[in-house]
């Protein structure tokens, strides 16, 4: 679930700004609790073998590394194919190889 | 889900919202939202864990599994939240 927060305005009329700085952090904020939401899934599934009456330290420091390890693989990703993009000229002519 | 939103538009008759109701309006809202994604994402992954073969009740010992996957769920997500939230600020140092 996606929260998209759009703001329409009367031709002429300028955003209130403090509407927008509030908008702005919100989407931030909701970004954040976003991934949280998703990662927490993708760990959990990792992660958590059968829920017992308290989260033990080995299971624990799995959902670190686990939230560490994701964020890690998303910025590799995002640089490889920036450096293919880079190399190999535009991203749709990569993806016809 | 739909609706969410969809009030934005209410104050077209008696002239313009004011900035603040607005904020309040986007803040409930969101609360809610998140609040509903919790909750979906919390069932399905404590029906997985607890429920085997789902019988004529909900019994004992499958209530008992979900009340701790529930304590559990909420664990996992804090100790999600508060490790992204220290990458950020390790990051954020960086730059």
């Amino acid at each position: 679930m996606t929260i998209k927060l759009t703001l329409t305005l009367d031709k002429g009329a300028t955003a209130d700004p403090q509407l927008q700085q509030f908008i702005e952090i919100e989407s931030q904020k909701q970004r954040f609790q976003q991934l949280v939401h998703q990662m927490t899934e993708v760990c959990w599934d990792k992660c958590m073998d059968k829920p017992g009456p308290k989260l033990d330290s080995r299971t624990e420091a799995c959902f670190v590394n686990c939230v560490e390890r994701f964020i890690d693989t998303s910025q590799f990703i995002l640089n490889r194919l920036e450096q293919t993009q880079k190399s190999k000229g535009t991203f749709s002519e990569t993806m016809l190889d | 889900m739909d609706g969410f939103g969809s009030d934005f538009s209410a104050g077209g008759s008696g002239g313009k919202m004011d900035t603040s109701t607005i904020m309040e309006q986007v803040k409930v809202q969101i609360a809610v939202a998140n609040a509903q994604e919790l909750l979906q994402r919390m069932t399905d992954k404590c029906f997985k864990k607890c429920i085997g073969k789902p019988g004529s009740s909900l019994d004992n010992s499958e209530q008992k599994c979900i009340a701790m996957c529930m304590d559990r769920y909420m664990d996992a997500w804090n100790t999600v939240s508060r490790t992204y939230n220290s990458r950020l600020q390790r990051e954020r140092a960086r730059m």
